[in-house]
């Protein structure tokens, strides 16, 4: 199979085999659970249970709000004991809407009712996976069944992609997976490409994982899905770049893979819709790479809402000298504050950092324009002028460079000789570029509604004049009675001002 | 438990600012050796003032912009702008040559700027441009290189002496031991109206270009090369350089080869060689996009050229660089490469 590499890219550190070494194991079940409301891209799900509630394993407690949302269930038996804002791993610490149980220990299923996908109208299967709260487990967490609907972006799928590079070091909770459960994810393969027909489905992996392959090939003997080695080369997990090595196409900057034919799941993701639709079984759990500065690094079958503090105990604890708690690889994961936060869809890998895991913090030079992030970068930006620009606060000169191409790899910060946080400055474009739309939107929101109400005026004040002339000529033949107008005048006049004060507040307000 | 929280990425690879400036002054090694080989201890001590001086000047100007000393002293950028300067001096130059080029380099072209990578000039190359200008006569007094009369070489004390003590340079230099570089004489004699040929039988030319130049030269293309090698430097900048030298001057030695001396005598003369690998290589001045490069490289090439053949100068090296050094930042805004995704034109 012809490879097509992508531009730039590192070879980093692997560290696989800390943890890929043990077969997955299931985590104890805890004594109480914290599900976050909002483990996905898109609206946080609207909450569907109380304080005092019993919830079954399986059961909704959480419903999508909106288009681009996800189902939220119980990932175990037991009762809700609060429904209130908890701390969640976000790399700001900040806290969000979690459903507490406790948990009876009884594990009591809810109904589960397999669904025959071959039977059923497309729109339906969609509804099927979203109701199991699929969300792409790569990472990102973008609601599946959103994804799995072409309609107006491309005529017919070419390419269904299957992702499991993996390419972040020490993570592995992929490769397991597709060592163990290969039959599972490629039957949830077909019920992807039952519904989006594509012409091929190439299932990607880095070449480090040679188990894996063998267990993918294996699995897909007959089918006709290819599964395709790719060089062990950071980010090649990256959708745009797996895209690019495996078919040679670009996703356009201004528009979605779907534009392009392709379409992109990880091996995570097609294993949960297996047991979605086969099983009937909702996303309540995930596996999580436990690994770095623990004693016994492994990957874990994790009941979302699980804290992360007893599952590095499972994993014999802490060693010595922690010094970052990391949700994530080492190159895209983020630091956490505290280690008492609960496990999400998203919460592929904990990276226990010790000394040795880490580079030490060195200081910051100043950029000598090498241009060795040049080289290295996958979206073939020039992060030296993005750096310069971003620094000088140019913002339209950062964007004017593609900011938003960025995908925040961090391959420019890990060969800077300077040791520039590159990746930080770029977020903070970021950032700062969204702030100043979303205070234009407000503004230009404001601007519209003072002009509605100057246009109100107007006619209002147009509609009074029509009215004078209709009554003139009347006035004219009845001219004996002279006050009565001068009345209506003020009249008229004083209305519109007292309806005019609450919008007025409102655009204030605004 | 709590930890702390720093933004990814959260692992580094092995680099550093001081790292890839050490590496170029490994890569000038072979082609000092050279240098010493033939022009004796004079180039030695150039490189040690020039250095002393550099660290000095650094030092004086990072404490008072009140800058950490040992982190910027680290970097070894000083001392790359001081061997960049030293090696393009001639080796018997009076100690206050060496002086004012690497304090105007290190002053006024580096930490006037902004210090480290605001300078947008070379400042090896405005230290050599402004003793060019103001010291002509210092500045093109070469030695003759050893192995093409029979005179003895000078010993270190007599150099030093020479060096230090520049009003009995005189005599301690005879003027059998100095002479015009072969880009010089080259120049001369072409302007008295003899042919490339007739000048070219002269002892001071050697198989391709001067005798003993050549062997410099490549000593600093294997140090070039090296840097090539190991990605500290982009190749595009040395290959179109020497490239569009190339070009050029066959173009013309092609019309008339009596008046135009031919490309390998062009590409393996002055400052060629050494200029396209470590000079015009500067990231901090060069141009920073791929095909941007390419046009910094190439624009250098052919101004080497003209200054060459037409120009006041024998050698055109430093005032390329400084011309395309202004002409970067344009080069930079009009050659930015396709972003992944974007649409092919």
């Amino acid at each position: 199979m012809q490879l097509f590499p992508f531009h730039g890219g590192l070879k980093t550190v692997r560290h696989k085999t800390e943890s890929n070494q043990q077969a997955i194991r299931c985590a104890a079940l805890p004594q109480q659970l914290h599900v976050p409301l909002r483990q996905h891209v898109g609206a946080i799900a609207k909450p569907l249970v109380q304080p005092g509630d019993p919830v079954l394993k399986g059961q909704i407690i959480g419903q999508p709000d909106g288009y681009v949302s996800a189902a939220i269930h119980a990932p175990t038996s037991g009762i809700v004991t609060a429904v209130d804002k908890r701390p969640v791993p976000h790399p700001s610490g900040m806290t969000d809407w979690c459903v507490s149980i406790e948990v009876d220990g009884q594990e009591r299923w809810i109904e589960r009712r397999p669904v025959d996908y071959q039977h059923l109208h497309p729109s339906d299967l969609r509804n099927a996976v979203r109701s199991a709260g699929v969300v792409g487990l790569g990472g990102a967490v973008f609601p599946s069944a959103v994804k799995m609907n072409l309609s107006g972006h491309c005529e017919r799928l070419e390419h269904l992609i299957i992702n499991g590079a993996e390419c972040e070091p020490w993570m592995t909770c992929d490769d397991r997976l597709m060592r163990e459960r290969a039959s599972g994810i490629v039957a949830g393969i077909h019920i992807l490409a039952h519904l989006l027909v594509p012409r091929e489905v190439l299932i990607g992996i880095e070449d480090d994982k040679p188990e894996a392959i063998a267990a993918m090939v294996a699995a897909c003997a007959g089918t006709g899905y290819e599964v395709c080695p790719v060089p062990t080369r950071y980010p090649s997990g990256g959708v745009k770049q797996l895209t690019k090595l495996l078919t040679n196409k670009e996703a356009p900057v201004d528009g979605r893979s779907t534009d392009i034919g392709v379409q992109c799941f990880n091996v995570a993701t097609a294993y949960t819709i297996h047991r979605a639709i086969d099983y009937g079984e909702p996303v309540i759990s995930r596996i999580v790479t436990i690994t770095g500065h623990v004693k016994q690094p492994n990957n874990l079958e994790v009941l979302l809402g699980a804290s992360f503090a007893e599952l590095i105990a499972e994993c014999g604890g802490y060693q010595d000298g922690v010094q970052r708690l990391i949700m994530g690889g080492p190159l895209m994961g983020f630091a956490l504050h505290d280690d008492q936060v609960p496990v999400t869809k998203a919460t592929n890998c904990i990276l226990a950092a010790g000394p040795e895991e880490l580079t030490p913090e060195q200081p910051v030079m100043p950029c000598i324009r090498c241009g060795a992030c040049m080289d290295v970068c996958p979206a073939d930006l020039l992060p030296q002028q993005l750096y310069w620009h971003a620094r000088a606060k140019e913002f339209d000169k950062a964007q004017a460079y593609h900011l938003f191409s960025c995908i925040e790899c961090g391959c420019c910060s890990y060969v800077c000789p300077s040791r520039i946080p590159l990746v930080q400055y770029y977020r903070y474009a970021k950032n700062e570029i969204w702030a100043q739309e979303k205070e234009k939107q407000r503004a230009e929101l404001a601007r519209q509604r003072h002009q509605a109400r100057l246009e109100r005026l107007e006619r209002e004040k147009q509609e009074r004049e029509a009215k004078l002339r209709q009554k003139a000529p009347a006035r004219a033949e009845a001219s004996v009675e002279k006050s009565a107008p001068t009345a209506s005048v003020t009249n008229a006049n004083a209305t519109p001002l007292t309806a005019e004060s609450p919008t007025e507040t409102v655009v204030r307000n605004a | 438990m709590r930890f702390r929280t720093i933004t990814s990425p959260h692992i580094l690879g092995e680099t550093g600012v001081g790292c890839v400036m050490r590496r170029v002054l490994y890569a000038m090694l072979p082609g000092i050796a050279a240098l010493i080989w033939f022009f004796g201890w004079g180039v030695l001590v150039n490189l040690s003032l020039a250095s002393a001086v550099a660290l000095v000047a650094e030092i004086a100007m990072l404490a008072l912009r009140s800058k950490p000393l040992a982190l910027y002293l680290n970097d070894y950028s000083a001392v790359v702008t001081a061997w960049l300067l030293a090696v393009a001096l001639p080796p018997l130059a009076p100690w206050w040559l060496t002086v004012i080029g690497v304090l105007t380099a290190i002053i006024v072209a580096k930490h006037l700027y902004g210090g480290l990578g605001y300078n947008p000039f070379n400042p090896a190359m405005i230290g050599y441009v402004v003793l060019l200008i103001s010291f002509p006569r210092e500045m093109s007094t070469w030695l003759v290189p050893h192995g093409i009369d029979q005179s003895q070489a000078m010993t270190l004390w007599e150099t030093l002496q020479a060096v230090f003590n520049s009003g009995q340079s005189a005599r301690l230099a005879p003027d059998a031991l100095t002479g015009a570089t072969p880009l010089d004489l080259l120049r001369t004699q072409l302007g008295l109206g003899l042919s490339v040929t007739e000048v070219r039988n002269s002892p001071v030319f050697g198989i391709v270009a001067g005798s003993g130049w050549e062997w410099v030269a490549l000593g600093f293309l294997a140090g070039g090369l090296w840097l090539l090698y190991t990605q500290t430097a982009a190749w595009q900048i040395p290959a179109s350089m020497l490239g569009a030298l190339a070009v050029i001057s066959t173009v013309f030695y092609v019309i008339d080869p009596q008046r135009y001396a031919p490309p390998w005598f062009h590409l393996w003369s002055g400052a060629a060689i050494f200029g396209a690998f470590f000079i015009a290589t500067d990231p901090v001045t060069a141009s920073t996009t791929p095909r941007g490069r390419l046009i910094y490289g190439a624009g250098i090439g052919l101004l080497v050229y003209l200054i060459r053949g037409f120009g006041g100068y024998p050698d055109g090296v430093a005032f390329a660089v400084l011309l395309m050094n202004i002409a970067a930042p344009t080069i930079d805004l009009y050659t930015q490469p396709r972003v992944f995704g974007a649409h092919r034109q």
